[in-house]
């Protein structure tokens, strides 16, 4: 994580573990120093995941194991996924040197637009989904040509978003709130591909899936492997690469049971996984992707070195207009109605993800999978204080401090790392 | 007292994967001016920065003495607090706050608590400035002034502390030869008033003309500490101090053999963005295939504005004069096309222009030449490690691998980062600004090498420097430039110093 423009060996990538078994490719160079830094790089990598499991445990123990029981993790993924989908367009907002306040509002008006299509129109459902992504796109691109065009600080742009959208919303729903969507509509937050192997007790089909994911996930990181032998590069000894597969594998397989022995695979997790992998991809391995982190990196730099600066900061605010769009679709369909007030503070919790999950306020730092945990660490906590029945005002307070938390861990970390200026 | 102001013992300061600093000693005698040598990456810097205390004590082994007594800065208030103070390697003055308030910027002069006292900070502001010898106006936003000015500011907020050691690092890396100098009667004024001062510089003539000793430091090593004042000390000798071995030519030979015109710019004339005057004025050039061509001309006469504007209009605004390459008129409105028409750029400024800081160096080598690397907008990230460790044992960039952090490689070694960025691209015209500064003797020549290289593929190479030893050593032709006008061209052969100098200085009225 990064909080300050220092240099930062471990994250100034997306490919956070990755990039470890490269570190100190130098001929002879690589003392015991080297690996001194790629453990530290590595263990600050690592640290949010650690946190991540240390604050799973803790409520699992503290809920005597609710918090872990098939349908707490299967409510769990159903109610955050629509802030999941935010932080990656959040994430991508922020690496570019961004922030985009008007999130919230922007989830109520897609929901509202979708809602009066469908509910008041009789629209078939797919073109209230159509409808709502439509206007995300439109506000993304009317946020990122007042950014990139005319040069106005996100800030201000998105916080004239913020009360413009809500606005909006209150006008296209005349107040009011809009209920019930058709079926279908409400099958995108709620449904399960569920039965269709059949299983004992449990969902094979949902199994299956996963574990073809996992054996994705396998062969891709073993080919990766490969490819980088074959270009002469370091890797991590076979030993350590097979324990970290192992690892990943039956954490995915274990979350999987569980799943599986509730009401099986909910659709908006396929649709959570193939945004998160896309866009961890784009993020990575495209040359618009490298040039957000360029640019949020050093501006001058980046136009100096031809990337079209205007042109990449306009598409992540389109981009962010758009899964501003996809997460209004999931709440609106979650809530099976559009209410004037919907996605309120949504914002908020979308940027806290990305700095926990590591951006940095000044840019160019930052991953997908990272906002991911972050949000992730976010959303079992408040799950797990509401289990506990908690009061409000105390999860609030816990949730204020963990952010800041996050935050001063980062910058302690960096400090001893000896990244100071 | 002891006869040392500050010796620093058996000094050893790691980074995360790099020993900066292994075992090194210095000892400065009290009112000398200590030089200290050594190549990019030699440590100089990092030594400085322990004996600021910005490296605070605990993150370094070994002793600080200062007067004799030991000393564990906990952080630069504190080292100041003792009379020590650091003008760093880039200028830290915030451009839109007066001269007066920089200089007391953290050290305000107050009526009350709390309140400044405006009277007192411009009236002492104008005091000090006075004995550094600039004649500006205490409340002129430091912005307005050149980097020579700017530099002067610097040294009038150090005597504000009341400073006995001053260390300054690499303070004429950016300055002319007018402004250096006047820097350097400066410091032995001071050493006349009995401040002590420690000068880190490539610049070796400056050096034997200033130091009365100079410590030299190679690999994080003490090598020598040479008495400047007893024996005749060469720049050769330090040189071979710092390389540890002679260093054949300071300019690499190089047979020239221009062929085809590649680049011709013609009545190229820009406005400042923002000011209604010409920075660029009816200029024109021409380059060759396998040609260096210099520009020489002095700070602020349109060198800079010049290139940037030529690659892709990246500066001012365009007024008119048209832009040939290989005998073509083309169009390069954005640095996308200028790219495309394989021109290149490599700034001055490497920190604010060049370099993403917060990115290793794959990630710096491939930024202009994405392109390149991917296919149908996928990057091909295995490739990229494979161009970025290419360039990084070409171009002996000293790091321990290409997924080190930028921002953590010396000055020099940074600059060759840049380099690399643009040489990955292909370009045909190269267009170098200061490619030089800030880098040592035998980087330098590295770098020539480099030039030799890409000229002798065929290459069209543009140098801008405020070296003109340098313009001379390494170019075939040279053009001068005053207040953005082309004022001459001639042969680097047979020119000299002063011929560059009394063109580059042409009043408008007595041009062409
Ligand atoms: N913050 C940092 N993090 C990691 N490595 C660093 C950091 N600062 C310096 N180094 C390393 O320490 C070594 C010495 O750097 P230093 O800046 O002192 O060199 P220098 O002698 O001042 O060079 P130059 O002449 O180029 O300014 C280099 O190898 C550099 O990469
Ligand atoms: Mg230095």
């Amino acid at each position: 994580m990064s909080h300050t423009t220092a240099p930062d060996p471990g994250t100034a990538r997306s490919d956070a573990g990755a990039s470890t078994g490269q570190q100190g490719g130098g001929a002879g160079s690589r003392g015991p120093l080297a690996h001194l830094q790629a453990l530290t790089g590595n263990l600050r990598q690592s640290g949010i995941f650690l946190a991540f499991v240390a604050i799973v445990a803790l409520f699992a123990v503290a809920t005597d194991g609710v918090l872990l029981s098939p349908t707490n993790v299967t409510n769990l993924v159903l109610q955050y996924s629509y802030i999941l989908v935010l932080a990656i367009g959040m994430v991508i907002v922020i690496i570019a040197g961004h922030i985009d306040l008007s999130v919230g509002s922007v989830v109520a008006l897609t929901g509202a637009v979708s809602a009066v299509v469908v509910i008041q129109g009789g629209a078939p459902w797919p073109v209230g989904v159509a409808a709502a992504l439509a206007v995300g796109i439109a506000v993304g691109a009317w946020h990122g040509f007042w950014v990139a065009q005319v040069g106005i600080p996100a800030f201000i742009v998105t916080l004239a978003g913020m009360l413009l959208f809500r606005g909006l919303t209150l006008r296209v729903l005349d107040n009011v709130s809009l209920s019930p969507f058709p079926d279908g509509y409400s099958a995108i937050a709620s449904g399960f591909i569920n039965g269709l192997l059949g299983g004992n007790g449990y969902d094979a089909f949902t199994l299956l899936v996963f574990a073809l994911g996992v054996a994705g996930f396998a062969v891709a990181a073993l080919r990766t492997r490969r490819t980088r032998q074959g270009y002469g590069q370091q890797v991590e000894s076979l030993p350590l690469f097979a324990l970290k597969i192992v690892l990943v594998a039956a954490v995915t397989m274990g979350f999987a049971w569980l799943i599986a022995n509730s009401r099986g695979l909910p659709v908006v997790l396929i649709i959570l996984a193939v945004l998160i992998i896309t866009y961890a991809l784009i993020t990575k391995n495209t040359v618009f992707g490298r040039q957000v982190y360029a640019l949020g990196g050093n501006l001058s730099a980046a136009r100096l070195s031809g990337v079209n600066t205007r042109n990449i900061n306009f598409w992540v605010f389109v981009n962010m207009g758009f899964l501003s769009g996809v997460a209004g679709v999931i709440y609106s369909s979650r809530s099976n109605s559009a209410q004037p007030n919907a996605g309120n503070m949504f914002e908020l919790d979308a940027i806290a993800a990305a700095f926990i999950g590591g951006a940095a306020v000044t840019g160019g730092v930052g991953t997908v999978v990272g906002a991911m945990v972050g949000g992730l660490i976010m959303a079992v906590m408040s799950n797990g204080m509401q289990l506990l029945s908690i009061d409000q005002s105390t999860q609030s307070v816990v949730r204020g401090l963990v952010l800041l938390a996050a935050v001063a861990f980062d910058v302690y970390t960096k400090k001893r790392a000896g990244i100071t200026r | 007292m002891s006869e040392n102001i500050l010796e620093m013992r058996a000094i050893t300061k790691t980074f995360p994967g790099v020993k900066a600093l292994e075992d090194v000693s210095l000892a400065v005698r009290r009112g000398e001016i200590h030089a200290i040598c050594g190549e990019n990456g030699a440590g100089k810097s990092t030594l400085m920065k322990v004996l600021s205390g910005v490296y605070p004590a605990g993150t370094y082994e070994g002793e600080i003495l200062l007067d004799g007594e030991p000393q564990r800065f906990s952080g630069i208030r504190d080292s100041e607090q003792h009379g020590v103070v650091i003008i760093h390697q880039e200028l830290a003055l915030i451009p839109h706050l007066s001269v007066a308030e920089n200089i007391f910027l953290g050290n305000e002069r107050l009526s009350v608590r709390g309140v400044v006292d405006w009277n007192r900070t411009n009236a002492e502001a104008g005091e000090l400035l006075r004995r550094v010898g600039l004649r500006e106006n205490p409340i002129t936003p430091v912005g307005q002034l050149g980097v020579g000015k700017q530099q002067l500011v610097e040294i009038a907020k150090a005597l504000s502390k009341d400073v006995r050691l001053l260390i300054l690092d690499e303070p004429t890396a950016a300055l002319n030869d007018d402004d250096s100098e006047h820097l350097l009667g400066l410091l032995r004024q001071l050493r006349e008033q009995g401040i002590t001062c420690i000068i880190i510089s490539h610049k070796l003539g400056e050096i034997t003309a200033v130091a009365d000793a100079t410590t030299i430091i190679r690999d994080g090593r003490t090598i020598e500490t040479l008495d400047m004042r007893a024996d005749e000390i060469s720049q050769e000798r330090i040189i071979r101090g710092m390389v540890g071995r002679e260093l054949g030519d300071r300019f690499p030979e190089r047979t020239s053999t221009p062929g085809e015109e590649v680049l011709r710019v013609e009545g190229w004339t820009v406005r400042h963005p923002v000011q209604d005057r010409l920075v660029v004025d009816d200029a024109s050039f021409t380059v060759r295939a396998g040609e260096v061509v210099g520009i020489a001309g002095l700070m602020g006469a349109g060198r800079t504005e010049l290139a940037m504007s030529v690659f892709g209009r990246s500066y001012g605004k365009y007024v008119s004069g048209k832009l040939y390459l290989h005998g073509q008129e083309v169009q390069a409105r954005s640095v996308q096309e200028a790219i495309a028409h394989r021109m290149a750029y490599a700034t001055e400024d490497r920190k604010t222009f060049g370099l993403n800081l917060i990115d290793d160096i794959r990630g710096n080598v491939s930024a202009a030449g994405l392109r390149k690397l991917s296919r149908r907008g996928w990057v091909n990230r295995h490739e990229e490690v494979k161009v970025a460790e290419e360039s990084r044992r070409s171009m002996r960039i000293k790091a321990p691998g290409v997924m080190s952090v930028v921002g953590g490689l010396s000055g020099g070694n940074q600059q060759k980062v840049v380099l690399s960025k643009w040489v990955y691209t292909d370009p045909d015209v190269l267009i170098l600004d200061e490619p030089t500064r800030g880098i040592d003797v035998g980087a330098k020549v590295e770098i020539y090498t480099i030039i030799n290289k890409l000229v002798a593929a065929g290459k069209a190479v543009v140098v801008i420097s405020s070296e003109l030893p340098e313009l001379l050593g390494v170019c075939d032709r040279i053009y001068t430039l005053a207040e953005g006008r082309t004022t001459g061209e001639l042969p680097a052969r047979g020119a000299s110093q002063e011929r560059l100098m009394q063109l580059m200085t042409q009043e408008k009225d007595t041009a062409r």
